[in-house]
């Protein structure tokens, strides 16, 4: 009878070992995955390093010439922050107004259109950057900026610059659009994490709907909220292809943001442009792989944080169901 | 007396112009709120409007099938690309479904403990990587070390961009089969990788289907990364060893030549493009949810309401 079980027992344990063992060694490939990424950037932009050290970060030459080679990543660094900057100044409010609306609507008029934001994200990048090039750049110079560098131009260098459209303002804008979704999306879920009876203790008092979201929603989701809008940058930095077509791909000091109406460039733009033509046996691909060294850097920081705020904001959501 | 009456009518009038102005203030706030969600849709409305109205004109039998023409002259189409999509997805669905699917089962059925959690953290970071620095990562590990632009560069860099998302929907839809399937399972004395092959999975397939597919449509668009891995071409697919187009490569670059009939070519290709991924994403979730909330619903979210 034991003899039996046993037997039992130990053909369980070493199909369903090998079973764990394959379904961990998966499980651990994103951790592999992410360790190689991070070493073969290092390694492989090691000669740029080498050659510029610390000043890559800081100077703003850009020159692929042989033999007169200098690398300087301050530009792009820069013009990443600015759009990503300008793109969360539209988007954020725009996002949080929209999940404000969603979280609060009956069902059947907010699902829908929760439904046509979230379609905002499955439009791949580059129908954005031909529809910005196209459609979008068209009447936003000819309505928005034209008008604005008539009024302002002369006196505020904000507004300085001849109005193109492939400029800045044009690039961030259209990031501006890319990054609701998300925000939008993980910003909803937030507010629908505080707790029902918060809501409730706002209307006793009589508060207006307005009311009741300052009273408590807004006091309660706070973090979770500012993790939600800096997952909307992580995504804003990391965006390639609709900023390459239309931030107007300036190099070097040109590409240091001036106006709101100049061309830059940013890390992955510039990244997506060079990359191909650049020769591995020069200083020119290291340059540009230590570039995306920083995005990477730049993304992880900038992601982890966001999870770290918005995991806590929905683990406080679990932690009031279960009491 | 008269004192008495005269201020109740101070405080009824101070009392209707707070609330008036409350009420005003509320009013307001909807409206904004509700212009949000419309400014935020005009786009989309828009983008669609042009692809449809733009893209129509330059679809025909020769434009789906054909290699582009010489640069300029608006002949030839885009056989290539859309061939070159279809592989690339196929390949990348090769590798990176199986790892995504493995790893959901990981995380869900053995994800109670510190290497779970580790696990989990980076996938929901990994996730979120620019998709350029997966590509640079494909070009140095097998571009450079094999010393040409490979279709399977592309298709290892877009399995990365899958099989975190994969993992993810697979997990949460693993998670919500009840408990009591795993014990009925176990009480007949079943394996437990027999218990999660034959009952959790097949209890959790649409979801995981759903999570699949939706992968599929996010780097069916993806373009970044193809730069430097399979670079594009003019050319029918002819060996895994040399350069491959695809469609978001052919709209890049068409929209880049300064020529209308290029322009023309490039609002084709993005309808093109656009149907094959909004396809896959409205026919998914209309497919996969219940009838009566229609597409409109995240089909996950229904079926974690109608357990609890």
């Amino acid at each position: 009878m034991n003899k039996v079980n046993l037997n039992i027992k130990q053909r369980k344990i070493i199909s369903d070992k090998i079973f764990k063992i394959g379904v961990t060694v998966a499980g651990a490939y994103v951790l592999v995955v992410v360790v190689l990424i991070a070493f073969q950037l290092v390694s492989e932009s090691y000669p740029v390093w080498e050659e510029e050290g610390l000043s890559f970060i800081t100077k703003t030459d850009w020159n692929a010439v042989e033999g007169r080679e200098s690398f300087g990543a301050l530009p792009y660094i820069l013009g990443t922050l600015t759009t990503s900057a300008i793109a969360m100044m539209i988007g954020v409010p725009l996002s949080i107004g929209i999940a404000m609306f969603i979280s609060d609507a009956p069902p059947k008029i907010g699902a829908p259109l929760g439904f046509l934001v979230e379609l905002l994200a499955a439009v791949p990048s580059v129908i954005y950057g031909l529809w910005g090039l196209y459609v979008f750049r068209i009447y936003f110079r000819d309505w928005f900026e034209t008008p604005l560098h008539d009024a302002f131009g002369d006196n505020i260098w904000l507004f300085s610059g001849n109005p193109y459209g492939l400029d800045i303002l044009t690039a961030s804008v259209i990031l501006a659009i890319m990054i609701i979704p998300t925000v939008s999306a993980v910003s909803r879920e937030i507010m629908k994490a505080v707790p029902q009876q918060q809501k409730e203790a706002a209307y006793m008092l009589g508060a207006t709907k307005w009311e009741m979201f300052k009273l408590a929603i807004f006091p309660y989701s706070k973090t979770g909220l500012i993790g939600a809008s800096i997952l909307g940058l992580g995504r804003a930095v990391g965006e390639t292809m609709a900023v390459t077509m239309l931030i107007g791909n300036a190099t070097g000091l040109g590409a240091i943001p001036s106006s709101l109406f100049g061309p830059s460039q940013t890390m992955s733009s510039i990244i997506a442009n060079e990359f191909v033509e650049a020769s591995p046996a020069s200083i020119h691909m290291p340059a540009l792989i230590g570039i995306g060294l920083i995005l990477l850097l730049i993304a992880i920081v900038i992601n982890v944080v966001a999870h770290l705020l918005v995991t806590r904001m929905l683990k406080i959501k679990e932690g009031a169901i279960n009491n | 007396m008269n004192d008495i009456q005269t201020r109740r009518q101070e405080y009824r009038l101070l009392f209707k112009q707070n609330v008036a102005k409350r009420l005003f203030v509320d009013k307001i706030v909807r409206i904004i709120v509700f212009s949000c969600v419309i400014i935020a849709i005009i786009p989309l409305g828009s983008i669609l409007v042009e692809v449809f109205k733009n893209g129509i004109t330059a679809i025909s039998i020769e434009f789906l099938t054909e290699t582009p023409g010489s640069i300029g002259s608006g002949e030839g189409g885009i056989g290539p690309a859309i061939q070159g999509t279809l592989i690339i997805i196929g390949l990348s669905s090769l590798i990176g479904v199986p790892i995504g699917v493995m790893s959901g089962i990981f995380l869900s059925e053995y994800g109670d403990n510190k290497l779970a959690k580790s696990i989990r953290f980076f996938n929901d970071v990994f996730m979120e990587f620019p998709s350029i620095i997966l590509g640079i990562f494909a070009f140095l590990i097998i571009v450079l070390v094999l010393g040409h632009f490979s279709v399977w560069a592309g298709a290892f860099a877009l399995s990365l961009i899958m099989f975190p998302i994969v993992a993810r929907t697979t997990e949460e839809s693993l998670k919500m089969v009840p408990m009591t399937y795993r014990e009925a399972g176990t009480a007949l004395g079943l394996k437990k990788w027999i218990i999660t092959f034959r009952i959790v999975i097949s209890a959790a397939k649409s979801g995981m289907i759903t999570g699949i597919l939706l992968s599929v449509s996010r780097i069916g668009g993806e373009t970044a990364p193809l730069i430097m891995t399979i670079l594009g071409s003019s050319q029918f697919f002819s060996s895994m060893d040399t350069p491959m187009d695809a469609l978001p490569l052919r709209i890049w670059r068409l929209s880049l030549l300064p020529y209308d009939s290029a322009q023309l070519q490039g609002w084709g290709a993005a309808l093109v493009l656009i149907m094959i991924i909004l396809g896959i994403n409205l026919g998914v979730r209309y497919y996969f949810s219940n009838k009566k909330n229609l597409f409109f619903g995240k089909f996950i979210k229904q079926r974690r309401n109608t357990i609890k």
